[in-house]
């Protein structure tokens, strides 16, 4: 027990990194992903083209190599981000193809309908987007940037990679040091309970959206 | 009045309209008639907006009028959807009260007032806080009805009330077609139900298929 609260302020500054990573990428990326999926569902092709190429290239290779790129890669042609700021870069570009792809499904199975009757009731683009479509896309969503966001709590630990102090590297510090694996089993424990936290908090929004069909 | 003159509507070369003529008089009742695919949707999506013309002009109350580009909350023409398009998302008081505040920047009590008065009329009285998805077909009919009605529109128009609806509530829609009738609305009905066109109608207007 003495050991525990020993290591445990060294895991809990790395928890909190990993939470800042998480939060951030999450409140850019959302927006980010719904303004880039109006561009995949947009009349101009180029735009289409372009958002189409982002999306292929983030989710067709691995979020590790794209950490890399930016840390490592990018200073070459003389782009250098911090540590921090490197991963949030890559996590945000990452995260928002994979929200933009679930956002285009759900603009996509809004009736034509819906906007049509929102036209002759003289709502403006904007008011239709933001009363009728966006909730109604929000709910369809919700599941799938569910699943996206348990796995984020998770995928963050990948900024070990460039030599961030997240809650992983702090656990795996304590455990070579100490030859002992339980700031391992504790590191577990952590993930699950932020990853418990954000299922529930879900599970709230899910909820919230169940009044109407 | 609304006129529409030598009307013409194409969709990819198919010619869907042509030159069609029709009077729509105030405070009177339209019927818009003809077999399946022969253009009365698409004549009705014209004279709402939804569609652009090829040709022809539209005339209301004696002024050329452009459904399709028209912002003017004064000249606004109403639709009741055959398959009504609420939304979901709203309760059926939002879904009335949205386009008055949001459109004719109403207040929400001034919005609510009128609402709760054409709530009453169509017999919707206790169904305010419900969503669409606990209605009848009949009722959200209805709260089409009374949505369209909301944002006092010109002239009122259903594409095919009855289809989407048992046969025993053909009566009361046509009750309530009658009855705005009452009030002097003017609406123009698109049915293939022509035995329910001539139960209400003060005229009745023929589309017919044109071949290819
Ligand atoms: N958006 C469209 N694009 C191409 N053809 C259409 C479109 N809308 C309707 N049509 C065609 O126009 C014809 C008339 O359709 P519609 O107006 O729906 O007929 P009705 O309502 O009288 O049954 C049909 O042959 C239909 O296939
Ligand atoms: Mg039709």
């Amino acid at each position: 027990m003495h050991y525990v609260s020993e290591i445990l302020p060294s895991l809990l500054s790395g928890a909190w990194m990993t939470i800042k990573i998480f939060f951030w990428t999450l409140i850019a990326s959302i927006p980010l992903g719904i303004l880039a999926s109006l561009g995949l569902t947009s009349r101009i092709a180029p735009l289409r083209w372009i958002l189409k190429f982002y999306v292929w290239l983030m989710r067709g290779t691995p979020l590790l190599l794209q950490l890399i790129f930016v840390f490592y890669g990018l200073p070459i042609i003389g782009v250098i981000f911090q540590r921090y700021d490197a991963a949030l870069f890559a996590f945000i570009l990452n995260y928002t193809a994979y929200f933009a792809e679930i956002f285009r499904g759900g603009f996509q199975a809004i009736d034509q309908g819906q906007y049509e009757s929102a036209r002759v009731l003289r709502l403006t683009r904007a008011q239709t987007l933001r009363k009728i479509v966006i909730p109604q896309v929000v709910k369809i969503v919700v599941p799938s940037i569910g699943n996206e966001t348990i796995n984020l709590i998770k995928d963050s630990s990948l900024v070990y990679v460039i030599g961030l102090g997240d809650l992983l590297r702090a656990g795996n510090v304590a455990t070579a040091r100490d030859v002992t694996l339980l700031p391992l089993v504790l590191v577990g424990v952590i993930y699950l309970l932020m990853t418990a936290v954000a299922t529930f908090v879900l599970r709230k929004v899910e909820q919230h959206y169940r009044s109407w069909r | 009045m609304l006129e529409l003159k030598n009307i013409k509507k194409q969709f990819g070369g198919r010619t869907i309209l042509d030159n069609f003529n029709m009077q729509v008089p105030d405070g009177q009742i339209t019927a818009i008639v003809g077999p399946s695919g022969a253009g009365k949707t698409t004549l009705l999506r014209c004279i709402s907006g939804l569609e652009k013309t090829n040709s022809g002009s539209f005339i209301l109350d004696g002024k050329t009028f452009d459904p399709a580009n028209n912002r003017d909350n004064d000249n606004v023409i109403g639709v009741v959807f055959q398959d009504f398009q609420l939304f979901p998302n709203l309760t059926v008081l939002d879904n009335i009260t949205l386009a008055p505040q949001l459109v004719l920047k109403q207040s929400k009590a001034e919005a609510e007032k009128r609402a709760q008065e054409l709530i009453d009329q169509l017999n919707l009285t206790g169904k305010e806080s419900l969503y669409p998805y606990q209605l009848s077909g009949g009722q959200k009919q209805r709260v089409a009805i009374v949505r369209a009605l909301a944002i006092n529109p010109k002239i009122l128009c259903y594409d095919e009330p009855t289809s989407a609806l048992d046969p025993d509530l053909r009566q009361t829609v046509e009750s309530i077609i009658l009855s705005l009738k009452q009030d002097n609305m003017t609406q123009i009905v698109v049915t293939h139900d022509m035995q329910f066109a001539e139960n209400i109608a003060d005229q009745i207007v023929r589309v017919e298929p044109i071949k290819a």
